[in-house]
């Protein structure tokens, strides 16, 4: 069963036509973003233009001497309640980055913040922390670092026991860690590493779902495949981090969601896979996958295709190492109940997110490229004809498929003569007609295998005038040399 | 996207895979111009194969982060008060006493009385400042351990740690859950001038939000007058 956490929705002052149009500005700008490889950004984790809408709903900008005030009401007021008003009204303040700027520039403002942090007035604590965080959320990095005092006691508390505090030290940590490298570099011999590995094992999932959030961009840093994941492999974090993926009654989406996004992060940067696979990595993920194709023909729930994105990139990438040769004997790995469950998968992207399906299909292919098992699977399930359905959804799909079917098809004679007759002459036909080089460069290549290992396929092809789809290609480099020759064979034999 | 009925059934059903078919490759296949191989592909980190997926988790993000960081709003109790012997405060919000409870009563120690954030500091303390055998041992070899998670370092005195702390991993000077004992030999319970004058710091100043040194038990808070029940800031030192 799958259980989604307490929402935290707080009311948007937008209809739904406005909000729709905001998501494709992001979309947009999260897309620049990540061709100019700044996709780890303070700026792009926190919607700015939203923001502003809600902003003059609440904060107001304070000055130097209310900050003051604030500050001194908060050390050494009298009563408990006042107290802590005098810092939940300095935490709204510091929603502004003006007030912000003020705040840092005040002697002695930080060092306060970080005495009521450390007090042992549990509630004045806590709003010092939420001060904290607004102010670790600035996109100014001079805010940002004046937070930097602060790290080693919020790493500290992260071995405590109150989970809502570790659940917002472990975001402030989050904010801090996207900031620069600079502040990475005082994180990382400040321990934080450890720090997470021992408060991995809390039991709350609010606090899991945070760490496994500070993780992922800790692990996303740029300089994360030299300076961070070794360590991380190091620790018992990965062991953990599979734990947690555990199919089961006490998966949990928005965690699972995390600590799939850090392993994809681990996966891609190749430092150690061949140690994931010894601690049963592509088993945990297997067995996920499996359960995830339950989950998305149960439920309407948004979100099922946050988690399915890694969880293919990480078995792909998986895949791909000589270690899982070895443990190919593995049960997930010859199972073709993984085949069934990508192809509800991909049903399920076709319609949720298409753009996600060349990551399905990725997998296919890393699947079946040298198991004559999986490629029997994809025939004796019958999935060849769906498969064929997405040939019309992009030129990337269409290659992939296609690549796909060649990896089917190069088997051999008895593989291509369950492909035969069927949609595919047809569907090929259609291939031929795109524009595309690399989509046409593929059909030419499956041609070619049924050619060699159908007999028929020539001689139909011909009758479905063939040879004229293949002509339009004459003139292309890149298609030349094969279109001939396959006119040859199928004019000649 | 149809997908043969059957296919569901055989998700739910056993382990197993198909027969695999017999495979049997003509060398012609792979001859010029004519190029297909099959092989599994990788792609690393930075890869534009990841965009699409990678903008999709970022929108995710931001939604989320913006949802985190405001005070949630917490159902109301009726007010209670803390339960345990000397501590008067109140609330009216569960997870408010949960994070009161686990600052202040839940890693104290028993000898002197102080609050420590963790489990791990707390029996660091209890070993340096209450074990007498710790003190006879650390005459002779390195006893102090670095209070970093992880790091097994060990040092001969308390200032040396502290220097490790500082230059080693980053760690401030003046870091609150590193105070050294003032004088050698272990604290006794109700030594209430040594804890005194550890919690004033060097200069005699009471500090507000200072290092967790909560006294709860051997000195007696100011009588509250019957009737009245108020919140009760637990500083045993203040107003001196």
């Amino acid at each position: 069963m799958w259980s989604r956490q307490r929402g935290r929705l707080k009311p948007l002052c937008c209809g739904v036509e406005e909000l729709r149009c905001r998501r494709r500005e992001r979309e947009a700008a999260l897309r620049k973003a990540r061709r100019e490889q700044q996709l780890v950004s303070k700026r792009l984790l926190r919607d700015e233009a939203l923001e502003e809408a809600e902003e003059g709903c609440v904060a107001m900008i304070f000055g130097e001497a209310e900050i003051q005030q604030f500050l001194q009401l908060a050390q050494r007021g009298t009563e408990e309640k006042e107290r802590e008003g005098a810092l939940v009204s300095l935490r709204r303040g510091l929603q502004r980055p003006e007030t912000q700027q003020t705040f840092i520039r005040l002697e002695g403002s930080i060092r306060t913040l970080v005495g009521l942090l450390t007090s042992n007035q549990a509630l004045l604590q806590l709003e010092a922390a939420r001060c904290l965080h607004e102010l670790s959320h600035s996109e100014q990095s001079a805010v940002v670092e004046a937070c930097l005092p602060a790290t080693s006691y919020l790493l500290t508390y992260l071995s405590g026991h109150s989970s809502d505090f570790i659940e917002l030290c472990l975001y402030t940590l989050g904010n801090l860690i996207v900031e620069s490298e600079a502040v990475r570099r005082q994180l990382l011999p400040q321990g934080i590493v450890p720090a997470l590995a021992a408060c991995i094992q809390s039991p709350h999932l609010t606090v899991l779902e945070a760490l496994g959030y500070a993780l992922s961009q800790l692990l996303q840093a740029k300089e994360a495949p030299e300076k961070i994941i070794p360590s991380v492999l190091g620790s018992t974090l990965p062991q953990h981090m599979l734990q947690l993926l555990q199919p089961g009654p006490k998966l949990n989406l928005g965690v699972a969601v995390e600590f799939a996004w850090c392993l994809h992060y681990i996966i891609c940067s190749q430092v150690n896979n061949a140690l994931l696979i010894t601690q049963g990595a592509l088993s945990t993920l297997g067995l996920l996958l499996l359960d995830l194709a339950g989950a998305v023909q149960r439920t309407e729930d948004a979100g099922l295709e946050l988690l399915a994105c890694p969880v293919l990139r990480c078995l792909s990438n998986l895949l791909t190492e000589a270690a899982a040769e070895a443990v190919g004997g593995q049960l997930q790995l010859r199972d073709e109940r993984v085949v069934a469950a990508l192809f509800i998968l991909l049903q399920f992207l076709l319609q949720k997110q298409p753009s996600l399906l060349p990551e399905g299909l990725w997998l296919l292919n890393n699947l079946t490229a040298n198991s004559p098992s999986f490629c029997t699977s994809l025939l004796s399930l019958d999935l060849i004809e769906p498969l064929l359905h997405l040939l019309s959804v992009s030129n990337v799909v269409s290659v992939l498929v296609l690549t796909v079917l060649c990896n089917v098809a190069e088997k051999g004679p008895a593989y291509c003569q369950r492909l035969w007759p069927g949609p595919l002459l047809s569907s090929l036909l259609d291939t031929l007609a795109f524009s595309d080089t690399e989509v046409v460069g593929q059909s030419l290549e499956l041609l070619q295998l049924l050619f060699l290992y159908q007999p028929g396929a020539a001689q139909a092809f011909l009758q479905q005038s063939g040879l004229q789809a293949l002509q339009r290609h004459e003139e292309v480099a890149q298609l030349q040399d094969r279109v001939h020759a396959l006119q040859q064979t199928a004019l000649h034999g | 996207m149809q997908l043969p009925p059957a296919l569901h059934a055989r998700l739910a059903g056993a382990p197993g895979s198909a027969e695999p078919l017999p495979v049997e490759r003509d060398p012609a296949a792979r001859t010029a111009p004519f190029r297909f191989a099959p092989r599994p592909v990788r792609f690393p980190r930075e890869h534009d194969f990841f965009e699409e997926g990678d903008v999709q988790r970022h929108l995710y993000l931001q939604d989320v982060l913006m949802q985190v960081g405001g005070a949630p709003e917490r159902p109301r109790v009726p007010e209670f008060t803390c339960q345990v012997a000397g501590c008067c405060q109140v609330f009216d919000a569960l997870e408010d006493y949960e994070h009161h409870y686990h600052t202040l009563h839940r890693n104290v120690c028993s000898f002197c009385k102080r609050a420590f954030p963790s489990g791990h500091l707390l029996d660091t303390h209890i070993l340096e400042w209450h074990d007498s055998l710790f003190q006879i041992l650390a005459e002779r070899q390195d006893m102090y351990q670095c209070l970093v998670e992880g790091c097994t370092e060990k040092f001969r005195t308390s200032r040396d740690r502290k220097e490790h702390l500082v230059m080693r991993h980053l760690y401030p000077a003046d870091f609150r859950f590193d105070k050294p004992r003032k004088s050698r030999g272990p604290v006794m319970p109700g030594a209430a001038e040594q804890v005194l004058a550890e919690a004033l710091g060097d200069d005699g100043v009471p500090s507000e939000g200072d290092a967790m040194e909560v006294c709860s038990e051997h000195v007696e808070p100011p009588p509250v007058p019957a009737g009245e029940r108020r919140a009760y800031s637990h500083r045993c030192l203040a107003r001196i």
